[in-house]
């Protein structure tokens, strides 16, 4: 009832969660029954081990949070030897979000990550707003975007998904020009760029003044996006962007995603992501849907 | 092993204007809470607030399945808690991240240092440390009396001793500043403002004495998915929620200069 298939990857339902709020995932085995998502993505992971950005480094906002970790990771060499062989066998789809400053560095994690046999998919992260160099740089111009993704698929043969940035005057044109270069499919939105002031000491709250918007207050533009994107390009599209409801969900489904991501609501609720899942077979039943497919792309 | 569970206010006390205590009661069989872990609370019907608030442990009792929050008020989360009372429902994501360290040997001398509502964790351990038999020094400060929210339940622990700013109660002065904080001690344990912590940890590394304390950063996820807590230790930015919020000063050099 609930499969979807992404390109090659088997999913058992539509819910996966999304990079940099879900750990590794065994940060989250007593809330969640692992093997019941249909993904679980990884922490965005670079050629070394990084640092991330100095404290503090989140602001909670209206129905939100900002956020500027700043790929703090240990590094692919490090997730490959420690971290991989704890999560391998996990009975769900590892995917592993792979980050970068060059495209260099985004070609040598993805070589490494394409030994592993239990990771069936890579997502590129073309679009964080957090790192100084690279990250959000090769997301906002479509032929950089091109670049890096068709460079990345010379050396990456299993599934490629794109990781878009919401930070665009065309979203669809960015999407149209990794689809062109070779991408298994699209994921989006990343966080909007924001800030925070605190009024008392007149000074931003983060130590990087901007960073990435997330929660249910980025959600309408979420899904407003996954619908353009959807009618304008041919590969799976991939809806994330203020989830925490199954109805959430439902939305990004309709307006064309295919699969779904579930980030800052892991945060609030460490079980949401079950609880999404029960919702969306709870309404497959109410509705008489046979199939969750039927209802992709509806609106 | 951590739960998510709806637990019960069973009791609500008003400490001053800034404080309250609550009591809240596990449906059944309540988790083991080691002294300094601390829960992520829900706040429901605030607009302003999404994420949990971190709340270190007053007090535990697996025995009873009840839990004690000593709650200040500072922001619209802490406000909306403040409202609620007896019966009413609390959603909690607990235990979490690294207590105290307990490792400590009969007859030691141990100085538990804390700092206005930081003085929270210190509780539990110090009950927990008297029940080995041990008579660790209690040792609270505030600027004034009445913005040291819980003392006197700290005397059937140990031996208690008050500083304030002010003078309005027991010695006057920095906590730092007791004639008993000099003397020598096998361990100190210390939650409280940044500066107190970190006049302690400066004054037991100078003295060579192992040193505990508890950060509190602001935080998000509670269970070391997201490294928005991260402390710039000597080791890197090491996560409050996971790796602590109990650290060893001895990885704090940098960060606090010591």
């Amino acid at each position: 009832m609930l499969e979807v298939k992404i390109h090659n990857l088997q999913l058992a339902n539509p819910v996966m969660t999304a990079s940099g709020t879900f750990g590794y995932g065994p940060e989250f085995a007593d809330f969640v029954d692992l093997g019941r998502l249909g993904a679980i993505v990884v922490k965005g992971t670079t050629g070394t081990r990084r640092q991330g950005n100095d404290y503090p480094r989140m602001a909670e906002t209206p129905s939100g949070m900002l956020n500027a970790v700043g790929l703090q990771n240990v590094g692919v060499e490090a997730f490959c030897k420690e971290i991989y062989p704890t999560i391998k066998d996990l009975k769900t789809n590892i995917i592993v979000n792979v980050g970068g400053s060059s495209i260099d560095e985004y070609c040598a994690v993805a070589e490494q990550v394409a030994e592993l046999d239990k990771v069936p998919a890579i997502e590129l992260n073309i679009s964080c707003p957090n790192v100084k160099k690279g990250g959000m740089g090769f997301g906002t111009d479509p032929q950089m975007a091109a670049q890096a993704v068709a460079a990345v698929r010379k050396v990456y043969h299993k599934t490629l998904i794109v990781k878009l940035t919401p930070n665009v005057t065309s979203v669809v044109d960015i999407a149209k020009a990794v689809e062109g270069a070779g991408a298994d499919a699209v994921s989006l939105i990343n966080t909007l760029l924001g800030m925070a002031i605190d009024v008392e000491r007149q000074r931003p709250v983060l130590s990087t003044i901007t960073g990435g918007l997330s929660g249910p207050a980025v959600k309408p533009i979420a899904v407003r996006m996954v619908w353009q994107v959807a009618h304008a390009v041919g590969i799976p599209v991939i809806g994330l962007g203020g989830i925490s409801t199954a109805a959430d969900a439902l939305e990004f489904l309709m307006a064309g995603a295919r699969a779904i991501e579930v980030g800052t609501a892991n945060f609030v609720d460490p079980a949401v992501t079950m609880k999404i899942v029960d919702g969306l077979e709870d309404y497959c039943r109410r509705h008489g849907v046979a199939d969750i497919n039927d209802i992709v792309g509806i609106v | 092993m951590k739960q998510v569970t709806d637990f019960t206010i069973v009791a609500r006390e008003q400490l001053g204007n800034q404080y309250f205590m609550l009591t809240l009661r596990h449906p059944s069989a309540m988790l083991n809470v080691v002294p300094g872990q601390f829960v992520e609370v829900l706040v429901e019907g605030c607009r302003e607030v999404m994420l949990r608030r971190p709340i270190s442990v007053h007090d535990a009792d697996e025995r009873t399945a009840e839990l004690k929050l000593l709650i200040q008020i500072v922001g619209n989360g802490t406000r909306r808690l403040a409202q609620l009372g007896v019966g009413d429902k609390l959603n909690l994501v607990y235990p979490l991240g690294n207590g105290f360290g307990l490792d400590v040997e009969a007859g030691a001398k141990v100085l538990l240092v804390g700092g206005g509502a930081g003085s929270a964790p210190l509780y539990h351990l110090a009950r927990v440390l008297a029940s080995r038999g041990l008579e660790p020094t209690i040792l609270l400060g505030g600027r004034s009396a009445d913005l040291i929210p819980v003392k006197e339940p700290f005397a059937q622990f140990g031996r208690l001793l008050i500083a304030t700013d002010d003078g309005s109660l027991g010695h006057r002065g920095l906590v730092t500043e007791h004639p008993a904080f000099a003397e020598p001690y096998d361990r100190i344990y210390t939650c409280g403002p940044t500066p107190m912590m970190r006049a302690v940890a400066q004054s037991a590394a100078q003295r060579g004495i192992d040193c505990q304390v508890s950060l509190e950063n602001m935080m998000a996820c509670g269970v070391g998915a997201c490294l928005c807590c991260v402390a710039g230790t000597d080791e890197g930015n090491l996560r409050v929620c996971k790796e602590g919020p109990v650290f060893n000063a001895k990885i704090l050099k940098k960060l606090w200069n010591l």
